[in-house]
């Protein structure tokens, strides 16, 4: 029998007036795991977290924490902290006074507030010299950690963080990325994360709830979400990709008006389809050169757009009215803008999502 | 040639803004200024003079120490204690309360503090006399239906203290007001999530961060209080006298410039401690959002 999930949600709803802005979401926790929470802006991320940190309260449905209906606890009765996205750090304190101030509402000696508030700026990287510091002379960087910190000195049974990268620039958040994934691992905790960027969905989780208006639209684990999106939104939230419409065609084949060519199916076509629309990575498409026999989904076009993506190149290619991706590793020898070159994928590489 | 580049930069950088900030020198200097230092060299001249030049003496200081001028002074800085701490009690809820409205319905709400301004103070305490005293219009009215009422409630010093924080209500609600936009929604969620119950994020996150706000309030009803004589005037009817009273008597009834003006510079003596000690713990900029 798997373990009782530490945080629980059945049926939540929140109603701003008629607007639904979370709509029958129902999941779970596991202890210790990095779940993150993705989806373009207003899809509802935001509002489910802070119903979770007992910010606000669930129009209907229940919150569940260990098995205890929670709905009605006020946050500062609950064990769950927040990094909030503008981090609200208390601007009139030291740095020190910011991380202790959670274990002084809870009445902790001076010196044992002192000792793991301590403990808690070194887990999230900032040089004890820090302490006595006006949190306002403090780096947007700085000031992360210590938020991070100062949730950290909660020591909550469920941290949860809504976007607090969002304002900062890519190369720190990536390192800030891998120092929030570390922390997770060396306290064990249960964070819950949410974030409109697939990418820092991707670095991070040990799951990934992906919402759309409200829902959820898919959960699994980073791998899944991204090769078996189960729909059409998940599969262009998370990267990009190539999408062509198709319809049946005779013999199990696919038919694509704006190619004027069959192509075969990702797998046996089911008996409802009829018609829908084909995704493929552009990692997933292949170069195919002259001479190369393939006989399946391969198709020629001009070359006319190259993108340099550090380690890997992106080609665009027009063929009749479409424009495809192709995503390759560099290397020598590689085709040059303007130049009439075939590609194609295989079969099972693509995903079909019915329409 | 290139300190004189150095020099010319400075003084065109410095000439703009001595040429943006003329205006009010030149304000300061006429309205303010001169009129202080008028003050200061009355104060020192024979009893009874009218003339700024005469031979100093500290004759009307000492007149004023031995004449019980201290009692005027007294009630005046009372007066201004109680109605401030008043003012601080009523205003801090109702700027709280103003703050969650929003759109037409605050505006509503900002212009019913502030439409009491458009007419005179003199005035609208005149009204309240005859609102509050014997026959006016609560004991009349009252009188008339139910054949008895309070009486006179006027001529006395609460309601001098009523007046003052009628009057000066505005001076204290605004700087409030403008204290809590310094307290950012989600830092006070934060001190909740963190575990602060509601006295403590009152005490530790609210009151510090809308501190410049409260002082800037309490500041300005002190000050203005301290100097307070109509409703002193029109609602004590002289049950006591204040020191703006005073000092208007030796200009006007008494003829003794010198001692109003040693009673003026005492009086400005005691505010500007107010004032200096109280901005010693304001950062302005901060208050006003430029830096």
């Amino acid at each position: 029998m798997p373990a009782e999930p530490i945080m629980e949600l059945r049926g939540v709803d929140k109603y701003f007036g008629n607007l639904a802005a979370v709509n029958q979401i129902t999941l779970a926790f596991e202890e210790g795991e990095f779940f993150t929470l993705v989806g373009p802006s207003g899809s509802g991320k935001t509002t489910l977290l802070r119903m979770l940190a007992g910010m606000d309260k669930p129009t209907r449905g229940d919150i569940l924490l260990r098995g205890e209906r929670i709905n009605d606890r006020p946050a500062n009765w609950r064990p769950t902290c927040m990094v909030f996205q503008s981090l609200a750090l208390f601007p009139h304190m030291t740095v020190g006074q910011n991380v202790e101030y959670p274990l002084k509402c809870r009445g902790t000696s001076p010196s044992e507030r002192k000792k793991r508030a301590s403990r808690c700026l070194e887990l999230s990287h900032l040089p004890i010299s820090y302490y006595d510091r006006p949190v306002t002379t403090c780096s947007g960087g700085e000031r992360q950690r210590v938020a991070l910190a100062r949730a950290l000195a909660f020591d909550p049974e469920i941290l949860f963080f809504d976007e607090p990268l969002s304002a900062i620039d890519y190369r720190l958040r990536k390192t800030l990325e891998k120092e929030i994934k570390d922390i997770q691992r060396e306290t064990k905790k249960t964070f819950v994360y949410i974030t409109h960027s697939l990418e820092e969905a991707m670095v991070m989780s040990d799951r990934i709830g992906v919402m759309r208006d409200g829902g959820l639209a898919q959960i699994g684990s980073p791998h899944e979400i991204y090769s078996n999106p189960v729909n059409r939104f998940v599969s262009e939230f998370m990267g990009e990709v190539n999408s062509i419409a198709v319809k049946r065609h005779e013999g199990g084949e696919l038919w694509c008006e704006s190619l004027g060519a069959t192509i075969t199916p990702p797998s046996v076509l089911d008996e409802s389809f009829s018609q829908g629309t084909l995704m493929i990575r552009p990692e997933n498409m292949h170069l195919v050169n002259p001479g190369e026999a393939r006989s399946t989904n391969v198709f020629s076009g001009e070359l006319f757009n190259e993108y340099v993506l550090g380690s890997r190149i992106q080609f665009q290619i027009r063929c009749n009215s479409d424009t495809f991706l192709v995503e390759r590793l560099r290397e020598a020898g590689m085709p040059k803008s303007g130049d009439q070159i075939s590609f194609g994928w295989s079969p099972e590489d693509s995903m079909l999502f019915p329409e | 040639m290139d300190s004189r580049k150095l020099t010319t930069r400075v003084w065109s950088s410095l000439s703009s803004g001595l040429l943006c900030s003329a205006p009010l020198f030149v304000l300061l200097g006429l309205g303010f200024f001169g009129p202080l230092a008028l003050v200061i060299l009355y104060s020192v001249q024979p009893r009874g003079s009218f003339s700024p030049f005469g031979t100093p003496t500290l004759e009307n200081y000492r007149d004023i120490i031995e004449q019980a001028f201290y009692l005027s002074f007294g009630w005046s800085l009372l007066l201004a204690i109680i109605s401030t701490t008043i003012l601080l009690i009523i205003c801090y809820p109702l700027a709280l309360a103003l703050k969650r409205y929003s759109g037409a319905m605050a505006d509503i709400l900002t212009l019913l503090v502030v439409a009491p301004l458009f007419v005179a103070e003199n005035i609208r305490l005149q009204g309240w006399v005859l609102f509050f005293d014997k026959g006016g219009f609560l004991d009349g009215g009252l009188n008339h239906l139910f054949g008895f009422g309070p009486g006179s409630l006027v001529n006395n010093v609460p309601s001098i203290v009523f007046g003052m924080v009628y009057v000066y209500l505005p001076f204290m609600l605004f700087p409030i007001l403008l204290g809590l936009s310094n307290v950012p929604a989600d830092v006070r969620e934060a001190a909740l999530d963190l575990g602060a119950n509601k006295w403590r994020i009152f005490r530790d996150i609210e009151i510090p961060l809308a501190m410049p706000g409260i002082l800037i309030g309490s500041l300005l009803c002190f000050v203005i209080s301290l100097g307070a004589f109509s409703e002193a005037k029109f609602l004590g009817k002289g049950v006591i006298v204040t020191i703006a009273q005073d000092i208007e008597s030796a200009f006007t009834f008494g003829q003794n410039w010198p001692r109003g003006s040693a009673l003026a510079v005492l009086l400005i003596i005691l505010a500007g401690t107010a004032v200096f000690f109280a901005m010693r713990k304001i950062d302005l900029n901060k208050v006003l959002g430029t830096r």
